[in-house]
Parts: structure tokens; sequence; C-alpha cells
């Protein structure tokens, strides 16, 4: 409708992901990143982070299916969905470290970072924040009428919320052109999923909203694509919501240091034995004759950036106290 | 200058904002069914009715403010703003502080409230102090029609989420509003009347309840200055501070609870940074700490009256010093 034309809100190059070995490596850099951060964390006064390791399939099969119009929105467990999207992981580490060179100047910590010349535009660590804000972002995307689809990550437990309901409601009466992404990876915290729902699948609550869903292996980043790009697919064709259910399981506990305790031992070595990057590396090998030196010299390029992103994060200064005013109102 | 109605004022208000600014669009519960006027001017993308659901209607404004739009959404009665809190006060009012400054939430929220229809606490309860105390965002309650239409088109070209709450009693009052632009700043109080013996500051219905006091004061020889706040956050602290250290003794007076409301913060204010000049304690003249009740006579117990507020004014000045 409108009469005037808005920018695309990415500014920044966002790198595609195409080939299978750019599949390996984009989970391999989330994983080292997340190791990294805690192994920092368990040693010195770095802040903890909720990790997905484990679940590097799902942010790296979603992002290689967008385009750099697209729009995301995520969550408290962030760090796979901006890296794949091309997040510098030193301002990355800077932020979680609350640096001055951080993505958002330190004041966001890892919980709720957004990099807005990527367009990872809101993310929201309030269970289900960014549910409540896709749909005002899509609504921007067809009022300005901007190209791109707006990709929204939640979690199983982030479906519980009222929001969740309310959010597919209105993104399917208005028309609105979400990926919803639901990262089902069976903990919600400290609470396995199957004390707080009847059924196995976020995926069937879709269809009572007349919206579109698939179910699919999330630890096979190669199936995660696919799905994600007929997803896409049929979001850009029909303007209409989907459901994108991505069953996978968070290896590492809630929030670092979390001892798992509470984890059933046998439910998370069966999960373990199912790694997307382990499942990804013997494909190749299998499929296209990539060797062990093949994968060492992915491990070296992946542990090299992760050591400069350490370097330059540490060396980040604080930020200048009178930062603490600043932001508040534009 | 013609004399409209809040109500009309307010509808002049959005139709010449949407008017100036194709971004601006407006939704809620029943808006586009209550306003076919300007659904007929602005067509149906821009003027939306919506699900039952405050908290993505409050969502989806904040999320489409953060991206290019300008969304005015109407939350209808105050108390429905519990379902929309979330979105208004944890994304809207941090995410510009938690981003580093990436983003900018140029949303307006219309809610009514306070007593006049005799429709109880869940429709009826003034808790604009709970956003005032909440970063990130602004608060605006005015008193007349004229002020409804100019603060409302402030609001709306703010780049900031703006509470705008409507007082359900002064609804359909007329007042004169000028032609023209017509814009109100905000965060800039008024001098409703002004007197140097004391100071009544108030704000929304209250005002005029302190102006008819004002007027009582005046027949027993006090002169009482009247200030209305309009903007409750940012507070206007130069007008209230210069009244009170020109009149000594102030006096707060509005409908919400006594509890933390406003008041509080206008007495502590006084307080720091005018004590040298007082004459007299500040004292609050508020609605009491309980839920506001249906019953008419009980609802207009409710609400500051004439009486009260002069009576509290007298006794400042009366207090020896
Ligand atoms: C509204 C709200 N309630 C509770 C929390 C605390 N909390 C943070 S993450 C989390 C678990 C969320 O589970 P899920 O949505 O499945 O996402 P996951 O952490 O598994 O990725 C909880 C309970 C919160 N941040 N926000
Ligand atoms: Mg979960």
């Amino acid at each position: 409708m409108s009469p005037f034309s808005s920018p695309a809100l990415p500014s920044a190059a966002v790198p595609s992901i195409e080939h299978p070995e750019d599949l390996l490596e984009a989970m391999l850099l989330i994983r080292a990143y997340e190791l990294r951060l805690s192994e920092l964390s368990a040693q010195s006064g770095t802040p903890g982070t909720c990790t997905a390791v484990g679940q590097e399939a799902a942010a790296v099969g979603v992002l290689s299916a967008l385009r750099a119009e697209d729009l995301i929105l995520t969550n408290h467990r962030s760090a796979g969905h901006l890296l794949a999207r091309g997040a510098d992981p030193g301002r990355m580490m800077a932020e979680v470290m609350g640096r001055r060179d951080g993505y958002c100047k330190g004041k966001s910590g890892s919980l709720h970072i957004s990099v807005r010349e990527l367009g990872v535009v809101l993310t929201s660590t309030i269970v289900g924040g960014e549910l409540s804000l896709a749909t005002g972002v899509a609504l921007s995307q067809t009022l300005l009428g901007r190209p791109g689809i707006v990709a929204c990550f939640f979690g199983d437990g982030a479906a519980g919320e009222g929001i969740f309901h309310e959010s597919l409601n209105l993104a399917a009466v208005w028309k609105l052109p979400i990926l919803y992404v639901c990262e089902n990876n069976e903990w919600q915290a400290f609470v396995h999923r199957r004390e707080t729902m009847v059924g196995e699948r976020i995926a069937d609550r879709a269809a009572p909203y007349g919206i579109a869903s698939a179910t699919v292996d999330g630890n096979d980043v190669e199936a995660v694509r696919d799905a994600a790009r007929s997803a896409t697919a049929a979001i850009r064709d029909n303007g209409r919501p989907f459901l994108l259910e991505l069953a996978t399981y968070r290896q590492r506990g809630h929030f670092e240091p979390d001892d798992q305790t509470y984890v059933d031992a046998a439910e998370l070595a069966a999960w373990k034995a199912r790694d997307p990057i382990e499942r990804m590396k013997a494909r190749l090998a299998a499929k296209d004759g990539f060797t062990t030196g093949d994968f060492a010299g992915l491990q070296a390029r992946v542990a090299a950036r992760i050591d400069a992103a350490a370097a330059f994060a540490q060396a980040s200064p604080w930020p200048d106290p009178a930062e603490l005013l600043t932001d508040v109102y534009a | 200058m013609p004399t409209i109605t809040v109500y009309d004022a307010m509808a002049q208000a959005l139709a010449e904002e949407m008017r100036r600014d194709a971004r601006v669009l407006m939704f809620g519960e029943g808006v586009a069914t209550k306003r076919p006027e300007l659904v007929g001017e602005f067509g149906s993308a821009r003027i939306r009715n919506t699900p039952l659901a405050e908290g993505i209607i409050a969502g989806t404004a904040v999320g489409a403010a953060a991206t290019g739009l300008r969304p005015i959404v109407d939350l209808l009665f105050a108390p429905f703003l519990c379902y929309a809190m979330d979105e208004l006060v944890n994304s809207a009012g941090k995410l510009r502080y938690l981003s580093g400054g990436q983003f900018e939430f140029p949303l307006v929220a219309i809610s009514m409230t306070g007593a006049g229809w005799a429709v109880g606490s869940q429709h009826n309860h003034n808790v604009e102090a709970w956003f005032a105390h909440a970063p990130g965002l602004k608060v605006v309650m005015p008193s007349n029609a004229a002020d409804y239409k100019g603060l409302l088109k402030s609001a709306i070209r703010d780049d900031n989420p703006v509470l705008f709450f409507v007082d359900i009693g002064l609804l359909y009052q007329p007042g004169e509003v000028p032609g023209g632009e017509s814009l109100v700043p905000l965060g800039r109080a008024a001098i409703a009347r002004p007197g140097h013996d004391v100071t009544l500051v108030s704000y929304a219905k209250t005002v005029a309840v302190c102006l008819q006091a004002a007027e009582a004061l005046a027949a027993t020889g006090i002169a009482a200055e009247v200030i209305d706040l309009r903007t409750i956050k940012p507070l206007d602290e130069a007008t209230v501070l210069a009244s009170a250290r020109r009149t000594g003794r102030v006096v707060v007076v509005h409908e919400a609870s006594r509890t933390c409301g406003v008041g509080a913060e206008v007495a502590a204010l006084v307080a720091e940074q005018a004590f040298d000049h007082l004459k007299a304690p500040v004292r609050r003249v508020t609605g009491p700490d309980v839920p506001p009740p249906a019953s008419y006579p009980l609802e207009q117990a409710f609400v500051p009256g004439v009486d009260a507020v002069a009576a509290a004014a007298k006794a400042l000045v009366r207090k020896p010093h």
C-alpha cells in the first residue's frame, strides 16, 4: 500500500551457506564459539550463557535457507542463529562479556543480542517475547512493501505461553509472512517437555489456526535446510505463515555451568549419538570423499577465528560509565 | 475557536496525523468498526480491527514500530493493559536500551480510565504511575479537549513509546480547540490558573476539581495556582518547582490511588529541591487504596472532591510558620 519506499533493514553482507562443507563449517563455528565461552565462564569472570550445543543443525539449516532481505527474531539461545547469519564472533563475545565493542555496547549481555545491520531485528529473552514482536515486524514488511519474510525462533517452552497462540492466530488472520521455527529441544529450563504438554509435537498446534506446518529431524542439517527451503518458498508464494518444528536436543544444560544431574543419562547419550556435526561429517565422508585431513582443516580455520574472537573480546574496553544513562529514549 | 468534545478532538488528531505520515496506522479491538470515517479515508490496511488479544496487539505495535511503521493501538480500558504489560514494559521500554540504541519504538498505546461510567475496577483503574515507573516509556494524561488533540499529535510524532491515558469522565466534555497544527509538546505542564498562596498540582479530570477549589479559595482570600501536568513522564519538574518556590505550599491532587502514585513523586521532588522555600508540608489528596467501585455514589466518593482539595489548601495556608 505504501507510496514510499523504506530501505531494507539488513545493510551488512550476509554470507551464503551453500555447499555441504559450508554447512559443516558453520556448525563447527557455533560449537567452538559456545564451548569456548563455556570454558571461559568456568574459569574466569565471564558470565554464563545459554548454549545450544547439539542444536547447531537447526540454526544453520534454517539460516542457510533464508535470504539477505529476510528478518530474524530470536531469543536467549541465539548464538547459533547470529553466527550462521554472519555475526562476528568477536563482537558477540565482547557483548557477552559486557564490553564496549559488543553489538549492543555491552548493555545486552548474552541474552538479548540484536544485530540490526544483519536483519536480526529484535531479540527477547522473555520467553515468548519474540513471538509477540514477529507479527509487527512482518506487518512492516508487508505494508512497507519490503521483500523479505520474517523468521522467528522460539523453544518448545515458549509454545506454552499464551502469546504463542495469539501470535499464530493474528499471523493467520492477517496473512503475515512469518516462518515460525520451533526448536523443540525437549527441555524448558529444568523441566522436561513431557511434563508440560500432552502429545509430542508443537507443530500439531498450527492446523487449528489454518497454518501449514512440518516437523523434521532437527539434527540433520540438510533435512532442516530442505524443509526450511520449502517452507520459505511457500511463504514467499502465498504470503502466509508456516510453522517448522525441529526435533533436537539440548546437550549442555540450560545455562552455563549446568551439571545436568536432573537429565536422564540414557536419553542424553542417545541424543549425543545423533550429534548433528558428527552426522554431517560422516555423510560428507561417505558421499563426497571428505577426509579427516579436510575436517582438520575446517576445524583449524574455525579454531583460529574463535581464538581471534576471544582475544578481541578480552581486549575490548569496558563501557564508559556514562553509557549507563544513554539509549533509553530516542 | 471551535468547541468540540475530547472524543472528536482525538479523532481530528488521528486523521491529521495519518494524513501527514503514511507510516501511521491504528489497530485494536473494534477500531475499524468504530471509526468508519478513518477506514474510508485511509483504507483497511491502516485502520484495523484485531482479535481480542491485548498482548499480541501491543507486541505487534512494538515489532512494527521497530521496523518502520508508526502504530497507534487502542487497548480500550486501562486494566486490560495488564495483558499487554510485557510487550509495553519489557519490549517497548527496554529493547532500545538493551540493543545499545539500535532501534526506536515510535508507538502510541491509548487506553481509557477513570470514574464516570460506573463500570467498576476492571474497567476503571488509574494505572498511569505503573508506566511512569517503567524506563523507556512516556506517559500522557491530558485534562481538556485542546490538550487531547495537541498531545495526541505530539505523541504520534514522538520516536518513543507513549502511553496515552484518556480520562473516561472527560471523553464527551466539550472544549475549545484551536485550528491549525495546534501541537502541544510532551513534557510541558500548563499553569491552568495563576496564584501565589498555594500550588495545586494535578492532571486529567482532577484539574477541573482544582480549578473549582481555587475559585472557592479565592472567595476566602487565598490565591491558588493550579498546575496541569499534562505529561506525567517526562515530568515538567521546572514548572512544578518554580511554582512551589513561589507559593511555598503544594497540594498534589489525583484520582489514582495514593500509595506510590504520581503525587508521591511530585512530593518527593518538591521536598528534595524546594525544601527551603516550603512554608508547610506537601499534602496529597488522592483516590484511596481500594479498587474503584461501580456504584455511582461510591465511584464519585473515590475521586478527590472540591471540598477536600480546598480544605487541604486552607490547612496549609493557615499553618503558622
Ligand atoms: C516469561 C519467562 N518465563 C521464564 C523465563 C526463564 N526461562 C528462560 S529460558 C527458559 C526455558 C525456555 O524453554 P524453551 O522455550 O523450550 O527454550 P529453550 O531454552 O529450550 O531453548 C525459562 C523458563 C523467562 N526468561 N521468561
Ligand atoms: Mg526447549
